[in-house]
């Protein structure tokens, strides 16, 4: 499936390795985060680049200390209603201060984007035909907001500040 | 009150055209029914049994007179020239087309209004005692709270898919007139012994069919790290809320199942990690929207005794007695405007009665109104001597019935008549109840009394506070209408009980009278039906009701 990543269509590097197949000598994968657990050493050992998938169910709060490992983190949305993967997002980026890909896979769609754009998913993987105008419309409906998440850009009391200080 | 500026009015400009698009990809058929569904009711938009069905925001019930003008417009080109006060103190159109809806959302935002999280699984609308910024037991405007809420709450991209949808009521009197412990979140601004203000922060209440009254997880939060704390707990709610089953999902569950202190540990732990971040609002920004909450130039002149306003005239005496509250303010009095004529369905008004309403207040009230959650409106500001002047229009357009807090002032859901989710109609119900009671006298006679109708087990109607509660249900193709007896919303707050088996719609309104006349008959002097029934129990009342059975 395509990813959309920082606003381009991107080919996907990434291969998402099953939990019983056999890692490929080489080249970035993907894996669970049971299978981070269990062959830890053996995918440290590794020198290709590492992602992670993790279910909407799962805590990163558990591997806080192993997030230097991953370039990649994968938020799996089993349904869009699933809403529990944007928390995942923001804590990674604003508590752990993760700066790789966070993607965003699974039931991913275009009334969506910004939801997760906000909470500071970079990457979308989407179904075949979402064309990269809808997701770049779809990210930019909205653009003034009153939370300050993931990328803060836009939020009302700084633009409300920045007025002020113009006056 | 709250005025958009520049960025309010963009970002509701924003969300109108995001919607238009939505409903044009929904019209052409790109979006299926199934994915067009949240993105609806996250704009208020519900499919009703007869049509779609739009609730429109009043956030925690506060309304201008260009507002309701508006709504009365609204009324007339897109409805059948009337609108529906909800328990929410939202308003509701039922006779909607999906078509008009983008157009119908643009005259909204004219006047700074909007239908964002009227439903759907977030974060809804913010309600409000219903007199604040006007009552005399008034601690802290609650408002200014409010308004921040739902500035924080609007299109929050972590907390727009939740388990479930979610409710926060905030009062900052000493009575509580917001029902907070039926709430996901009740906040009761208080002072602490320092002096300083803040609020009990109380988790996990809620009717539905799992009726909870809501636990203290905190005693006292300071109010500038209000948004910390709300985050916090939303964060846990919606990492672990359950999302297995629709039924054991709403913050209740998860409260019940880890128990109110192991709640308020995780709570706790996560706001010591959010809290002095950039969610707090800076105290420059809670002081401009403080200002826009600041007191209206009341005249210090006016303190007239209400006792001068009283013209001999009984009828106005009585809406004097019933529906007439102390005001902070010397000179001054809030005026509940009941919506609960005889025969009529609860909250119903129409076009007409709204443009009325909206002169009043803008001749009377500061240009203010509420919406209550009991489905009436108020002008929270009216001088004592203006009073008998607002009586005689409002009785001269059918709206000075004085029966606020009596039997009559009934809170009932649309019920099988609109909703799509009803086993049984409760409006019938509650016009043959009022019709039956349609005396004054007898009303008063009666006194305090709150009598709720839900026509189905959702209990939007508030049946489980209500100190008379009527449950309508569907018993093999047959309304029948359960009674509960001893809730209520208040401090004191607790959930009905079962007085027995259901009746069938033609014997519902007679078993109310018998629970009338089994409460007359054993009153002590003085003494309130609730108070009554605390002292006698469900006995009494069981033994008459069913006595021929």
């Amino acid at each position: 499936m395509p990813i959309i990543k920082n606003g381009t269509v991107v080919n996907d590097e990434w291969l998402s390795v099953d939990d019983d197949a056999a890692l490929p000598a080489d080249g970035p994968v993907i894996v669970s985060l049971s299978r981070w657990q269990s062959e830890t050493d053996l995918l440290r050992a590794r020198t290709a680049p590492l992602g992670l998938l993790v279910e909407s169910h799962e805590q990163i709060a558990d591997i806080e200390t192993d997030l230097s490992a991953f370039e990649l983190i994968a938020l799996d949305f089993p349904t869009f209603r699933d809403g529990r993967p944007y928390s995942t997002a923001r804590l990674l980026r604003e508590r752990y201060g993760f700066s790789g890909e966070l993607r965003a896979v699974g039931d991913v769609a275009r009334d969506q984007f910004l939801f997760m754009h906000r909470c500071g998913f970079d990457a979308f993987q989407v179904e075949d035909g979402t064309g990269l105008e809808a997701w770049l419309r779809a990210v930019s409906e909205i653009t003034i907001w009153y939370q300050p998440t993931g990328n803060a850009g836009g939020t009302l009391s700084i633009l409300r500040d920045q007025l002020q200080a113009a006056e | 009150m709250y005025r958009y500026d520049e960025f309010d009015h963009a970002f509701v400009r924003q969300r109108v055209a995001q919607f238009r698009d939505q409903v044009a990809r929904r019209m052409s058929g790109e979006l299926s029914e199934d994915e067009f569904k949240p993105l609806r009711l996250m704009n208020g938009l519900y499919l009703q049994l007869h049509a779609y069905m739009l609730r429109v925001a009043i956030p925690y019930g506060v309304l201008s007179a260009r507002q309701l003008r508006c709504l009365a417009d609204i009324s007339r080109r897109y409805d059948k020239g009337y609108g529906h006060i909800t328990t929410r103190q939202n308003i509701q159109f039922n006779w909607i087309k999906l078509s008009d809806m983008a157009d119908l959302l643009e005259i909204l935002a004219d006047v700074e209004m909007h239908a964002i999280q009227t439903s759907g699984n977030c974060i809804r609308n913010t309600t409000a005692d219903h007199f604040a910024g006007a009552a005399a037991d008034e601690i802290e405007d609650p408002r200014v709270w409010c308004e921040i809420i739902r500035q924080w709450s609007t299109l929050h991209p972590e907390f727009s898919f939740l388990p479930r949808k979610f409710k926060i009521a905030v009062s900052g009197a000493t009575e509580d007139r917001a029902a907070l412990r039926v709430h996901d979140i009740g906040l009761q601004l208080r002072h602490n012994e320092a002096g300083e203000t803040g609020f009990e922060v109380m988790v996990g209440g809620g009717q539905g069919r799992t009726p909870m009254i809501a636990k203290t997880i905190r005693e006292f939060l300071p109010k500038a790290e209000l948004l910390s704390y709300l985050e916090s707990i939303l964060r846990i709610y919606n990492q672990q809320g359950r999302r297995d089953n629709m039924y054991k999902a709403r913050i209740k569950i998860l409260v019940h199942e880890l128990g109110a202190e192991n709640l308020a540990e995780l709570v706790e732990a996560e706001w010591q990690q959010v809290r002095e971040s950039a969610i707090d609002l800076p105290e420059a920004e809670v002081a401009r929207i403080e200002r826009y909450f600041a007191p209206p130039p009341f005249e210090v002149s006016a303190d007239a005794d209400l006792d001068a306003a009283r013209c001999g005239d009984s009828e106005f005496d009585m809406w004097l007695e019933r529906n007439v509250n102390a005001h902070k303010q010397p000179g001054y009095a809030i005026a509940t405007i009941s919506l609960k004529p005889a025969g009529k369905p609860p909250g119903d008004i129409t076009a007409e009665q709204m443009e009325v309403v909206a002169d009043l207040a803008e001749r009377f009230s500061f240009d203010e109104l509420r919406a209550t959650h009991q489905q009436n409106l108020v002008l929270p500001h009216v001088r004592k001597s203006d009073l008998f002047e607002v009586w005689q229009t409002l009785k001269a357009h059918g709206l000075a019935s004085a029966n606020r807090g009596l039997i009559n002032d009934i809170i009932a859901c649309p019920g099988m008549d609109f909703c799509s989710l009803a086993t049984a109609r409760s409006l019938p119900v509650a016009k043959e109840i009022s019709t039956r009671f349609a005396d004054i006298a007898y009303q008063q006679d009666i006194g305090d009394l709150r009598l709720n109708i839900s026509g189905c087990i959702n209990a939007c109607g508030h049946h489980h506070v209500g100190h008379i509660g009527i449950l309508g249900l569907d018993k093999r193709g047959e309304e029948s209408y359960q009674i509960t007896l001893g809730g209520r919303s208040d401090k004191n707050a607790a959930i009905g009980e079962i007085v027995g088996p259901a009746f069938s719609a033609d014997k519902i309104v007679d078993a109310v009278e018998t629970v009338m006349l089994t409460y007359l008959d054993q009153r002590q002097s003085g003494e309130a039906f609730i108070d009554a029934y605390a002292r006698m129990g469900r006995e009494p009342f069981k033994e008459r009701l069913y006595a021929n059975n």
